[in-house]
């Protein structure tokens, strides 16, 4: 039967600190990661992409970009390498045997919500940070309480909701993104066993790409909205 | 009909309605994007950006309607 769960399923214990498959994936992709910037970060295709990255962040972020480039570079390499490496042969298709049924022993880093609601909160917080330190606590606190006329205060509660509404949307679009994707092809590859998969996997690449580039360039835009002046 | 069987033509309800709107919106977005590519094709990148930026707006109404439904579904 097909095996779909929306949490990530716990492997075993560490003195009670519980290790699911979804963890083991993201050491995986931390240490290729890690690897990747140690010891490849001379290599010509490396540098090929972080130079298009930048002046691709560049066009948002102008004379800002060199401050969060570490940031927001480190944030697409990381999306896009975690979800790629759910779509890599033997996620989510190597079964362990666990009591009556049985687990996946590796599961798409980023099909765990946990992964992306701490990178959400992340940049919640470099957002509110980088507002209060470039426009000034009192400027930017202006913008959520506005005691001047009626209309100003319900302003003010409205940005105030967005602001924390955009730590469930940056979660839940990256999560319901490649869920839904390792899903699609879960669920095509139970109908047709052989090849109808393919072309939904190559669609499944361009996603993974696609949404670590919106959540990227999602965080460049509220980060230079968060620092522009009001007048 | 039991409570299991509501809980799928409820998941699917809620996902099929959901997707309604944005993918109406995506088209339109999509298809006034390349309307502004074909009148002014210098500004191609800038409005690409944007593009894929209004996309992801709408696309996430979508999400939220896939979640609920996958929440009813594994709940």
């Amino acid at each position: 039967m097909l095996h779909i769960s929306i949490k990530a399923e716990k492997l075993f214990d560490i003195f009670g600190f519980p290790v699911t498959n979804s963890l083991i994936a993201t050491e995986i992709v931390l240490i290729a990661f890690f690897i990747l910037a140690v010891w490849g970060k001379n290599h010509f295709i490396v540098r090929w992409i972080t130079h298009s990255l930048y002046s691709f962040f560049e066009t948002i972020l102008h004379d800002k970009t060199a401050l969060f480039f570490p940031f927001l570079g480190s944030l697409f390499l990381f999306i896009i390498f975690s979800n790629w490496f759910g779509l890599l042969p033997g996620v989510e298709s190597i079964f362990l045997k666990e009591g009556r049924g049985s687990i996946p022993l590796l599961r798409g880093t980023t099909a765990d919500l946990n992964v992306p609601l701490a990178l959400a909160i992340l940049t919640f917080i470099v957002i509110q940070w980088s507002g209060i330190k470039y426009v000034g606590l009192r400027q930017y606190l202006k913008k959520f309480i506005n005691l001047k006329n009626p209309m100003s205060v319900f302003v003010g509660f409205l940005e105030i909701i967005s602001e924390f509404s955009k730590i469930i949307s940056f979660a839940f679009r990256l999560f319901g993104n490649i869920f839904a994707g390792e899903v699609l092809i879960a669920v095509i590859a139970f109908l047709i066993p052989i090849l109808a998969s393919f072309p939904f996997l190559a669609l499944e690449i361009f996603v993974g790409f696609i949404q670590a580039l919106v959540f990227s360039m999602l965080t460049a835009v509220f980060l230079s909205t968060a620092m522009a002046k009001e007048h | 009909m039991d409570t299991e069987g509501l809980k799928l033509v409820a998941a699917a309800i809620a996902i099929g309605i959901g997707a309604i709107g944005p993918g109406i919106g995506i088209g339109l977005i999509g298809g006034r994007a390349l309307e502004a590519m074909g009148r002014n094709p210098e500004a191609e990148s800038s409005i690409r950006t944007t593009m894929i930026l209004a996309i992801a707006f709408a696309e996430a109404v979508a999400i939220y309607a896939l979640v609920i439904s996958l929440i009813i579904k594994f709940t």
